[in-house]
């Protein structure tokens, strides 16, 4: 195995940044084909399970207990078996459409576990490990494709923000956010319990909206201290990566003047360690980074989706041998951080949690149809109250009528 | 004469489009090897290239702005908007450049686009996917704006549309895509007329798109109970066969308008302002409007309680009876 640590911090761009991100000096990966992320994409564990080291990164996990990693793995498993049942609860009818994160775990649970409790998260609809995370319970994701909501929970209670559908509209509201936060000066005073930083999580494809370089440049521009967090999972629907770029995707942020890194998405202590040092980096007054997840998705991009349609399952296949659970796991039981007992308690443990979700899902009530007048304004609105008046008129003279 | 879905007849009219004419192009996400999410565009790529059918980057603002470009090197672009709620960030494009160009060139330059979008509530999907946002572009001079309801409309009416010099927003109402119908051997209606579906005495009702088949349902409903209600297609948005609506309108001396989007400041408004104003002598009663409540399209498992149904449609027809 190969020493990882070649200087990979990226050129230029803002010099002030570069000089003091001495800590994004991130080493460069052995010779990869570009289909496997390419020489530049950073990685600790081989699809192996091999422990690539890594001099600027190597400390970040030394850091973790065996308890914290142990917990890595169990959030992996836990969110992959709630994802599964989401899925068959949507194949019964139950939900309306799900988008299954299947592949994607370690990029969301090493970023997800990177973050401090201050920190703000931003995602699209596809985050449910973030969210796990982050503390939600799953079944708040369940009634959005359900159907009982568009929200689902107070993102203030989680510094956890709405899921967004419009592809790419999120990483605005992140730079904005972030830039709220550098200006109440919550970043770069040292206190560990103060500076704070944003995660702004978005697709491939969302690169190509407007949105997104709008935010790179805003973002830039005002110094903010925001993670940008791209999960490159190969394709957009059925659009492949190069339908939206022609460069790397972490190599946009040159252009626009910080720092950007591909790190391997289904290689969770990767993952971890690169956010890491990013946050820390916009949590210091920096500014922001882009950190290219290369991942893939391994299911259909919703459960409306049949990718038969449009890719090969020869691809798949080969993914399927960097699945992001399998590699951490010979990983933990080689270095014996878990042994048999603890794996199965784990897969216990997820039963456990899929039957929860079931249940709570099939129990979930409809919303009152009153309820959509209920949040429109927050301010009294006559014609809200006009039309509230006549939806329950008009439904009380359907019970007279059948009374 | 064959029975076919809305969807095919899409399909169909596409193909025969891009048939007669090379300049004819497609453009939108996932529009090539998946045939877009509706499969309007299925078989398309793999009949005319990809140089024809083209997958574009995932940004609405740049799949308008391009074929403003391409229209304007000769081309004839028919751009597909995935979702009614995605039409957004290309706004400004269709409103401030679409609209504006050819007026500001004195007529030198023509933008002959079509603009489709699956339009409307009903199949129980997440936020921004339900949207009724005809209102924003029949309010914008320099637009045309159609929607079919039927597969033999929905055949003849994509292909009008593409051979307009105008920018012709086309709204496909997605929940009927699947509904089946026969195709007849030529456009019997030019582009912008109004069809009288459906023949009757008591009351007129207006509808477009998802809403005339929920209208000839009540129609239906009506006429067992003795009630005798014409049902009129607009087909067209902008602009209106206002020949057509006071006719009927004058015949039956009662009218409701029926659409998804929510009543204020929508569609209705202007057509209810028109008859008025048309068939003031005539009216035996107010003109009533059915439509979505003023709220944010709801989560799919209130939509039936938003959406217009045969119910309200009736509710309205009583009203108008008995006033
Ligand atoms: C503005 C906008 N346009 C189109 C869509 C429809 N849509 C939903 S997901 C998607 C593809 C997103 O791909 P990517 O950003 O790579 O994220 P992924 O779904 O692969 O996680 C599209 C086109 C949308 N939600 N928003």
């Amino acid at each position: 195995m190969s020493e990882t640590d070649a200087p990979g911090l990226p050129e230029p761009q803002d010099l002030r940044a570069v000089s003091a991100s001495e800590g994004l000096e991130l080493l460069m990966a052995p010779q990869r084909a570009v289909h496997d992320g390419g020489p530049e994409m950073i990685q600790l564990l081989t699809p192996e399970g091999q422990r690539v080291p890594s001099s600027r990164l190597d400390a970040i996990v030394d850091e973790l207990t065996d308890e914290e990693l142990r917990g890595f793995y169990r959030d992996l498993v836990l969110i992959r078996r709630v994802d599964a049942e989401a899925t068959a609860l949507q194949r019964q009818g139950e939900l309306g459409i799900w988008a299954s994160l299947l592949g994607q775990e370690a990029a969301q649970v090493g970023s997800g576990r990177a973050l401090r409790p201050q920190d703000y998260a931003f995602p699209t609809y596809r985050e449910h490990g973030v969210a796990w995370c982050r503390g939600l319970d799953p079944l708040n994701l369940l009634g959005l494709f359900r159907g009982v909501t568009h929200g689902g929970w107070d993102p203030n209670e989680h510094n956890f923000h709405l899921y967004t559908i419009v592809i790419g509209a999120q990483t605005l509201h992140a730079t904005g956010y972030a830039m709220g936060v550098a200006k109440d000066g919550d970043v770069g005073t040292g206190d560990p319990d103060r500076d704070m930083a944003v995660i702004a999580y978005f697709g491939d494809g969302a690169t190509s909206q407007g949105d997104v370089s709008e935010s790179f440049g805003f973002a830039g521009v005002h110094n903010a201290p925001i993670v940008f967090f791209c999960q490159n999972n190969q394709w957009a629907i059925s659009e492949p990566n190069y339908r939206q770029t022609r460069v790397p995707l972490y190599k946009r942020a040159s252009g626009f003047g910080f720092p950007g890194l591909r790190v391997d998405g289904n290689d969770v202590l990767a993952v971890y360690a690169v956010t890491h040092l990013a946050l820390d980096h916009a949590r210091s007054g920096q500014g922001p980074v882009l950190v290219e997840a290369f991942t893939y998705r391994m299911g259909a991009h919703t459960t409306s989706d049949d990718p038969t349609k449009y890719r090969v399952s020869a691809e798949v296949e080969v993914w399927k041998h960097r699945d992001p659970i399998l590699r951490f796991k010979a990983w933990l039981a080689h270095e014996g951080k878990a042994d048999g007992e603890f794996f199965d308690q784990v897969d216990r443990e997820a039963e456990q949690l899929a039957t929860r979700v079931r249940e709570g899902c099939l129990a979930m009530p409809d919303p009152a149809g009153t309820e959509m007048f209920d949040h429109v304004y927050v301010e009294p609105h006559p014609l809200i109250d006009k039309e509230r008046a006549e939806f329950l008129a008009y439904h009380a003279s359907f019970e007279e009528a059948h009374s | 004469m064959t029975e076919t879905t809305l969807a095919k007849s899409l399909t169909s009219g596409l193909r025969a489009a891009m048939e007669n004419d090379p300049k004819v192009i497609l453009c939108g996400e996932d529009i090539g090897k998946l045939g877009g999410v509706f499969r309007i565009t299925e078989g398309l790529q793999k009949d005319f290239g990809e140089d024809r059918v083209m997958d574009s980057p995932l940004a609405e603002a740049g799949i308008v702005g391009t074929a403003i470009g391409l229209a304007l090197r000769g081309y004839r672009p028919v751009v597909e908007i995935q979702f009614d709620g995605f039409v957004y960030p290309a706004f400004d494009h269709i409103v401030s450049q679409v609209a504006k160009m050819p007026s500001r060139s004195g007529s030198r330059i023509h933008l002959p686009m079509v603009i489709r979008i699956p339009v409307g509530g009903g199949i129980g999907a997440v936020e921004h996917h339900s949207e009724s946002n005809e209102a924003y572009f029949t309010h914008t001079a320099g637009l045309r704006v159609v929607s079919p309801s039927t597969p033999h409309d929905g055949y003849w009416m994509i292909q009008e549309a593409i051979a307009t010099d105008d920018p012709v927003i086309f709204y496909e109402p997605k929940r009927r895509y699947w509904d089946k119908g026969e195709i007849g051997d030529a456009p019997d209606l030019g582009l912008h007329d109004a069809r009288v579906c459906r023949e009757g005495t008591d009351a007129t009702v207006l509808a477009y798109g998802p809403m005339v088949k929920t209208c000839l349902q009540a129609a239906e409903a009506a006429a067992e109970e003795g009630t005798s209600v014409e049902v009129v297609d607009l087909r067209s948005l902008s602009p209106l066969d206002l020949d057509t609506i006071t006719g009927s309108v004058e015949k039956t001396g009662r009218c409701i308008v029926v659409h998804e989007a929510p009543v204020f400041g929508g569609l209705g408004a202007e057509i209810a302002a028109e008859v008025q104003a048309r068939c003031f002598y005539h009216l035996e009663s107010p003109v009533l409007r059915v439509g979505g409540y003023d709220v944010p399209y709801p989560p799919s498992r209130l939509e039936e309680e938003f959406l217009p149904d045969l119910d309200r449609v009736l509710d309205a027809v009583d009203r108008s009876l008995a006033y």
